[in-house]
């Protein structure tokens, strides 16, 4: 009897939430945003130079260890904290109500806990089942929250107000962190190898952008933007996205 | 979302802008472009890239390759004055002339470099669509040990040929890019134009 009831009201209070979500999701997603709102440029600016200074005397020069970045051990460690983040993933997609995304990610983490070795593999992915990654920041702009100002984080680089608060709650939110001890570091120590491999992977493209551009503040916010518009505008045209101009209608671009 | 730089680069921003300075010309009459034709201009140019990329020859070989491709294809005068922007008002004949120029070698040694990174891969072209008075082809590039990803074409006939004159790889366009650089390297040297074409022959 009693247990039956702490039935009734868990599911009473699963029933309140899922509502509450589809309140939120219901408002529909926030206008993908436009053009570069940056007020505290002179800050981000100088947070880029420590960003830069990070990269150049301890990212870069470590991530060189890894080689090309591509390496076979390297890529179990990549497979292995990728996995590892899907919950979180999944999480993220049911707060979406996008739920055939949530059940994709569940697949692949179940085929490849199991057959790829808890996840040191990727069968799933040749089996032609994709990750649908996602994060609690495009969650954010589901449920119609704004983009904010552009900022660039301290040793995290390029994000906006919103995904800056969805890359914290990310942290917090993910049930794999609910692992034991030694396990947990585990998948930090895979996470942060995966992180210098992929330094190391693109470090031609990578350097290009911090090192040989006129100004890599301006490019790095310009591209994480635009990517990240992308990214959130599903498939819109990318004159949307970025303010393009058509250069022999406007070919000054004004 | 990983929002470090490595993971922007995972976008393959750089490798796909190479794509962009590609662009195929045809020597057909002067009549709109139809849907069909920017299809096909670019199942064209992806094939000749496609070639090149899986030829087996030295990257400085295909680095050349590339170059040739770039210097013959694209609309490399509405770029040029595209990413100079305003400058380009108040700039004279000869001056647009050399930054073109200049220009153009900048990019093809900027981007042709990034070509190394298609090795192995392949573009498919999904789509095509009319965009205002021009065309955006679709493609999917697919490059070994990554996620396939999306590489938009843009080309017009208002030179008088068939031209791309600009590429969007996940949302990233080339133009806004090279507007936001040139406007850059314009503002380093307080607006000299002279001093940055000087600069730009031997930057890279």
């Amino acid at each position: 009897m009693l247990e039956n009831v702490f039935q009734c009201a868990f599911r009473a209070r699963n029933f309140m939430w899922l509502l509450a979500v589809t309140a939120l999701t219901a408002c529909g997603p926030a206008p993908v945003a436009q053009g570069i709102n940056d007020p505290y440029e002179q800050t981000n600016r100088n947070i880029h130079q420590i960003n830069l200074a990070v990269d150049r005397n301890v990212v870069r020069p470590v991530s060189r260890l890894f080689g090309d970045g591509d390496g076979f051990v390297l890529r179990r460690a990549k497979n292995f904290a990728g996995n590892l983040s899907v919950p979180g993933t999944v999480v993220n997609n049911l707060l979406q109500l996008r739920i055939a995304d949530a059940g994709q990610n569940t697949l692949r983490f179940a085929v490849n806990s199991t057959f790829g070795l808890a996840g040191l593999f990727d069968p799933a992915g040749t089996l032609g089942v994709a990750p649908k990654p996602t994060d609690f920041g495009e969650t954010l702009h589901v449920w119609g929250v704004g983009e904010g100002p552009y900022m660039e984080v301290p040793l995290v680089g390029p994000s906006t107000a919103r995904d800056t608060l969805g890359t914290a709650v990310d942290l917090v939110i993910n049930p794999t962190n609910l692992l034991p001890e030694p396990e947990v570091y585990v998948g930090v120590a895979a996470k942060l190898a995966s992180r210098l491999g992929d330094r190391a992977r693109y470090s031609g493209t990578v350097d290009s952008i911090l090192y040989d551009s006129a100004d890599s503040y301006a490019q790095t916010r310009l591209l994480y933007l635009q990517n990240r518009r992308f990214e959130l505008g599903k498939g819109k045209p990318a004159d949307a996205a970025t303010g393009f101009v058509d250069p022999y209608e406007d070919p000054y671009g004004q | 979302m990983d929002n470090d730089f490595s993971q922007l680069s995972r976008r393959r921003f750089a490798a796909g802008l190479a794509l962009g300075s590609v662009a195929l010309a045809l020597p057909l009459p002067l009549r709109a472009l139809t849907v069909d034709e920017a299809r096909g201009l670019v199942d064209r140019v992806v094939g000749d890239i496609n070639k090149v990329i899986n030829s087996g020859r030295s990257e400085t070989a295909m680095y050349g390759d590339f170059e040739r491709i770039f210097s013959k294809y694209a609309d490399v005068p509405v770029i040029a004055r595209s990413a100079l922007g305003v400058a380009a008002r108040s700039a004279s004949k000869a001056q647009m002339a050399a930054f073109t120029k200049a220009y153009q070698g900048y990019l093809s040694r900027k981007y042709g470099k990034r070509f190394r990174e298609f090795i192995g891969g392949k573009i498919e072209v999904t789509g095509a669509q009319p965009i205002k008075s021009y065309y955006e082809v679709i493609s999917m590039a697919y490059l070994q040990g990554e996620q396939p990803f999306e590489v938009r074409w843009q080309v017009s006939d208002k030179s008088g040929k068939n031209l791309f004159f600009n590429i969007i790889i996940e949302g990233v366009n080339m133009l806004a890019s090279e507007r936001a650089e040139v406007g850059a390297l314009l503002d380093k040297r307080k607006g000299d134009l002279d001093a940055m074409i000087a600069d730009l022959q031997t930057a890279i």
